[in-house]
């Protein structure tokens, strides 16, 4: 029989933070990571950033080289997945019908790609974006002639493939079903300036789309919308978010819909098992104490460190302020905290320039910037939203004063 | 390949010595040879600030940051120091970092 006292499930950032960070902190138990892929941990951004472009090795993805999991005494099982949960036993069922004991059990998942509901959804020729396997693929057809690749989706994932895909020399249509991209995550003025950059730099950006179906046989051949149009396609992209994958978790009992619940401690409502990461639905601190899921390295990390403090004996609640960022073309953004539930936006300097900041306010509190080639404004802006502070927005829009000298107001 | 040798003190303060091969990034040296509670979280791209060194001793050029981004993110550190770098920025070259001692900077 096997087991540990600690077994993570899921090798992505979180799992291999929770870890690493057991390990810093002094734990000498039986530590396992049960990962579903046949990877050690790497970083996922680059999947649709640099190793997507081909700038970035594999191994150059490795959160840490594989000798480190070793070394630390941190044994890997890769390959399996968790298909299900015996809270009373602590046990777990493995796809390889195997079954693992475990002290604490740390849940992290993350997410599956969304899949398209429509006709021809499962033809060849369909895309994700997640893991390594699912970029080697596409790029694969990519070198092996492919031009005409139509994206559905205009979030981060959609926006970078097209930005990598467009500078390859390929035919980019990118499909939003709402009438702007990024509309989940960022504001009207942010989702107007990257709409015109695609479209600026060659990218057949569509909104309000609604897709019918997925047309073909055998291999993806066109994607057909609502209004009767066929759009010729060589390859198809989704990038429509992911679903939390929690269903063992739930099946066992767990509370959770769109995400693990978890506690300010990370705890669900198992005993001893904790939910970490993309999966896990909390009451975040940075959007007034509402129930999300936050999809971000950030929070990744941030959660697995907090879980992995408490089990060595350090029980803090989790507060850290959100960070993200995201490549496209030559432009930087980076974000501070969230945008939602915003009640009113500034835009601080001038996007046509390539160079601004756009920074959300609720009730006159700074809750969250959005910064283009702006650094200095990204790093200040954060201690604006860390410190909850009401500037006035006249000043906020002033270039020429620095973000840091509204801090204290 | 020409390997870069230096010194690294780590944040409980310990010392090692460190050959890395020439033209990786100093984090990527690092992570390699597991100096464990250094994050680099970003992938270089200058958002996190978590991978920020102090070079204590080496050529001027390693000491000083590559440029306004890097600088920007150094001020948001309440423990920034002459010589502090964040070691995405710093790729290693082979006759530079001989003899170069670099401190991890405490976490902010």
């Amino acid at each position: 029989m096997s087991s540990a006292d600690v077994v993570i499930v899921g090798a992505g950032h979180a799992g291999a933070q929770a870890a690493i960070a057991l390990r810093a902190n002094g734990f000498t138990g039986a530590v396992t990571i049960i990962g579903r892929e046949n990877e050690p941990p790497y970083e996922r951004p680059p999947l649709s950033k640099e190793y997507f472009a081909r700038e970035k090795t594999f191994e150059r993805l490795y959160i840490r080289p594989p000798q480190f999991w070793i070394e630390k005494n941190v044994d890997l099982r890769l390959g399996v997945e968790v298909i299900s949960v015996d809270p009373a036993a602590r046990s777990l069922t493995l796809s390889d019908g195997s079954a693992y004991f475990y002290g604490k059990l740390i849940w992290a998942t993350g997410g599956d790609p969304r899949r398209l509901a429509c006709k021809g959804a499962d033809l060849m020729g369909l895309h994700v974006v997640r893991t390594r396997a699912d970029c080697d693929q596409l790029m694969g057809e990519i070198h092996g002639g492919v031009r005409n690749i139509v994206i559905i989706g205009g979030g981060y994932i959609g926006l970078e493939a097209a930005a990598v895909l467009t500078k390859l020399g390929c035919n980019v249509i990118l499909l939003e079903a709402l009438p702007r991209v990024l509309a989940r995550v960022a504001g009207p003025d942010l989702s107007a300036f990257y709409e015109k950059e695609h479209r600026d730099h060659g990218v057949d950006l569509r909104t309000n789309v609604v897709v019918e179906s997925i047309e073909g046989s055998g291999r993806v051949t066109g994607v057909k919308l609502a209004n009767g149009e066929l759009i010729p396609a060589e390859a198809v992209i989704v990038g429509i978010g992911i679903v939390p994958a929690i269903a063992p978790l739930i099946a066992a009992g767990a509370v959770g819909a769109n995400g693990v619940e978890i506690d300010e401690f990370c705890r669900t409502s198992l005993p001893d098992v904790y939910a970490v990461g993309d999966c896990a639905a909390f009451a975040c601190d940075f959007a007034e104490g509402m129930a999300m899921r936050v999809e971000s390295v950030q929070n990744a990390n941030d959660q697995a460190s907090c879980v992995a403090k408490a089990i060595c004996g350090d029980v803090q609640p989790y507060h850290a302020l959100p960070w993200f960022w995201s490549n496209q073309y030559d432009l930087k953004l980076q974000t501070a905290g969230l945008s939602v539930g915003y009640d009113a936006t500034v835009t601080r300097g001038d996007p046509a320039t390539r160079s601004f900041s756009v920074v959300y306010f609720k009730r006159s509190k700074v809750i969250a910037l959005d910064c283009v080639n702006a650094v200095k404004d990204y790093v200040q802006g954060r201690k604006l939203v860390e410190a909850g502070v009401s500037p006035d927005p006249a000043q906020v829009a002033d270039p020429s004063i620095p973000l840091k000298d509204l801090a204290l107001r | 390949m020409d390997t870069a040798e230096f010194t690294v003190i780590a944040r409980d303060g310990l010392k090692g010595s460190l050959a890395a091969p020439a033209g990786i990034s100093l984090t990527g040296a690092l992570r390699d040879a597991a100096y464990d509670n250094l994050l680099a979280l970003c992938g270089r791209c200058c958002t996190c600030a978590t991978c920020h060194v102090i070079v204590d001793e080496g050529d001027d050029p390693l000491r000083r940051v590559s440029g306004a981004d890097e600088d920007d993110l150094l001020d948001s550190s309440d423990h920034r120091a002459p010589g502090s770098r964040l070691i995405r920025q710093l790729i290693l070259d082979a006759a530079a970092a001989a003899g170069m001692v670099v401190r991890i900077a405490a976490e902010d």
